[in-house]
């Protein structure tokens, strides 16, 4: 079943007189338990349709489709909703709240979803735990490694049980280990809990690490093709 | 909405982290708030220490003393003849329904002697009406009656002053004392009454019959005169009728006709002093406003230091924006904040105000009065300039995209 459906999705800016075409015409399917890779050199568009189906920018033309919810009618609290509610996000430069310890990061998404706090706190203790974070609960962001920051950042992504996650390029502020580690994460939560992932990334052995992938070249999808292992 | 516990435990550690920043910040809701609550005291003390005098003086006083006289071109000051007289004091109490007490006043100052100790004081020949007159009570002992006024008896009533300083601890009621040589027998004692508005001492006087004054003290020429009269009105609303009646029996009884100018002034002493009262009120208001616009400023500088955290939190905003912060949640978040300054400098203000308004009153010796009024006002306002203040800062940051709030560095 598909759970995220674009048609002809496009976005354009204007830039002065000029108007870019950043994405055009777009249309892929995306079905539940997927791993998908989005690969492409920078300005290729790979960026505009992750902020696109991450809610975070809505579509100049087409039609973008969130578990049947079409989001181009959405104002911005309602945007807001899904982002907390559907998706899990995981940035390249981790974007954890610097002064906040781990176990309050983790609470975040669950306060804006209105869980109590008590519930709060055993949630976001039971997802570090799971991403193997035990006793590190109460460090700030800048006592932990580049690793583990990803991992309370993936954590933060998965307490809402988000039927999907974004990573935008979640290796690329790590080494070699470190992200081989955190890819090899992301492959469990894809074949445990069969959440669905999407992945951008420039890497070719990172993006090896996926089931799909899916190609950008001036706003415009090159290729589209299963990976072979 | 996000619960309320958490944004305030967000806020808190969001102005922990700036320590000095929001301490400064605080600073000027402290002064502001201190300074409101230590002016509106220093007026509110000044318009109870008024209406305490008036009190003192007894309410609904009207006051007669002669007019001046014009002797060859020049004229001369206001009780410089000697046209009212106890007659006219009886007309007064006998024909003005609007008139509850008269009280003729014959005054002069004397030395006052008992046993070996001797005392300067004001002495008063009057009638029974003076103590109604005046809203005085006895402490101790009687009024006089009609009749010692009729026959000149030497009796007297004492002002606590007098009595502190001729007595020591011996009862004075009985007792003998000289007036210039003459022995008058103690009958009474005055309720003490304090300062007047002028500072006089009202305790220190002495009441005898105003015929005795006439004939054994004041030595006047004028048979009956009297340097002025009080009169009490029945209430207040029947303060002007009755300045009105004793203006025209006056007019009547000295045959002013016409045009002819008053040979008596008449002045309405309760009035004088609630319109001192009115002033000390509008005053108050002022010292208030004054002080408000310090509470404003430090209202702004709150606006200035949250528009300067929304900026450098801009990437925060972004991030509890892409995991679901609604617009309402990032606008509650940063308003929590501004109020939690101001609130808490709300708090240190009005105790700065307290202390500040305690110090005036024992170094400077003003009278000041904190209402509780004030501070519910002070800190009420406080937090109404968080929120008022704090919405444009808290408006502006749940604007922001989420896209550019994210790579915002």
């Amino acid at each position: 079943m598909a759970l995220l459906e674009t048609k002809k999705l496009s976005k354009f800016y204007c830039v002065g007189d000029n108007v870019v075409r950043a994405m055009e015409s777009i249309s892929v399917t995306i079905s539940a338990g997927e791993f998908v890779a989005i690969m492409g050199p920078s300005g290729s568009g790979k960026s505009t349709f992750m902020n696109l189906i991450g809610c975070l920018d809505q579509q100049t033309a087409g039609d973008y489709l969130l578990d049947g919810t079409s989001i181009g009618d959405l104002n911005k609290d309602e945007l807001a909703e899904i982002r907390n509610k559907k998706i899990g996000f995981v940035f390249q430069g981790f974007n954890l709240l610097s002064r906040t310890s781990a176990v309050e990061n983790v609470e975040l998404p669950l306060l804006y979803n209105h869980v109590a706090a008590k519930e709060r706190r055993q949630l976001a203790l039971g997802a570090l735990k799971k991403l193997g974070l035990e006793g590190r609960e109460n460090h700030h962001p800048n006592q932990l490694s580049g690793g583990q920051q990803q991992r309370v950042a993936i954590a933060r992504a998965l307490v809402n049980n988000a039927p999907m996650i974004l990573a935008d390029e979640p290796t690329g502020n790590l080494d070699t280990k470190t992200s081989a580690e955190i890819m090899e994460l992301l492959v469990r939560l894809n074949s445990d809990s069969k959440t669905t992932i999407i992945l951008v990334t420039h890497e070719q052995d990172i993006a090896a690490f996926s089931k799909r992938i899916i190609k950008f070249l001036d706003g415009h999808i090159v290729s589209d093709q299963p990976v072979v292992k | 909405m996000i619960n309320l516990n958490s944004t305030f435990q967000i806020a808190l550690r969001a102005l922990r982290v700036n320590k000095m920043r929001s301490f400064l910040t605080m600073l000027g809701i402290i002064i502001g708030v201190g300074a409101v609550i230590t002016m509106l005291a220093v007026g509110t003390g000044a318009s109870e220490k008024i209406a305490e005098q008036i009190a003192s003086i007894g309410s609904n006083l009207i006051m007669v003393v002669p007019g001046s006289v014009t002797q060859g071109g020049l004229r001369m000051g206001s009780g410089s003849t000697s046209t009212l007289t106890k007659d006219d004091a009886e007309a007064i109490e006998k024909e003005c329904s609007a008139v509850s007490a008269v009280a003729p006043i014959l005054n002069t100052g004397a030395q006052v002697v008992y046993g070996n100790q001797n005392w300067s004081t004001g002495i008063y020949g009057t009638s029974p009406g003076i103590l109604e007159v005046k809203d005085c009570a006895l402490v101790a002992g009687r009024n006089f009656v009609d009749q010692e006024i009729r026959s000149a008896a030497k009796v007297c009533l004492l002002g606590q002053t007098v009595v502190d300083n001729l007595f020591g601890g011996i009862d004075p009621i009985g007792q003998i004392i000289r007036i210039k040589k003459v022995p008058f027998t103690v009958i009474g004692i005055l309720e003490t009454k304090g300062q007047s508005i002028i500072g006089q001492d009202q305790d220190d006087v002495i009441y005898i019959p105003l015929t005795t004054a006439q004939k054994k003290i004041v030595g006047r020429s004028v048979p009956g005169m009297v340097r002025s009269i009080m009169v009490k009105a029945r209430s207040a609303e029947d303060l002007s009728t009755a300045e009105k009646q004793v203006t025209e029996l006056l007019r009547q009884r000295h045959r002013t006709g016409g045009n002819k100018e008053d040979d008596f002034t008449v002045r309405n002493l309760t009035q004088m002093m609630q319109m001192a009262e009115q002033a000390a009120k509008v005053m108050t208001i002022l010292l208030g406003a004054i002080a408000s616009i310090s509470l404003l400023i430090g209202g702004i500088g709150i606006m200035n230091i949250m528009l300067v955290s929304v900026t450098e939190r801009t990437r925060e905003i972004g991030i509890r924006m892409a995991i679901g912060a609604k617009t309402w949640d990032i606008r509650i978040q940063f308003i929590i904040e501004a109020l939690t300054l101001s609130m808490i400098g709300g708090i240190f203000g009005i105790t700065l105000g307290v202390t500040g308004s305690a110090i005036l009153s024992a170094v400077a010796g003003w009278p000041t009065i904190v209402s509780p009024l004030s501070i519910i006002m002070a800190f009420g306002f406080s937090g109404l300039i968080g929120v008022f203040f704090g919405f444009y800062p808290a408006y502006k940051a749940s604007l922001l995209n989420p896209i550019d709030a994210l790579r915002y560095e």
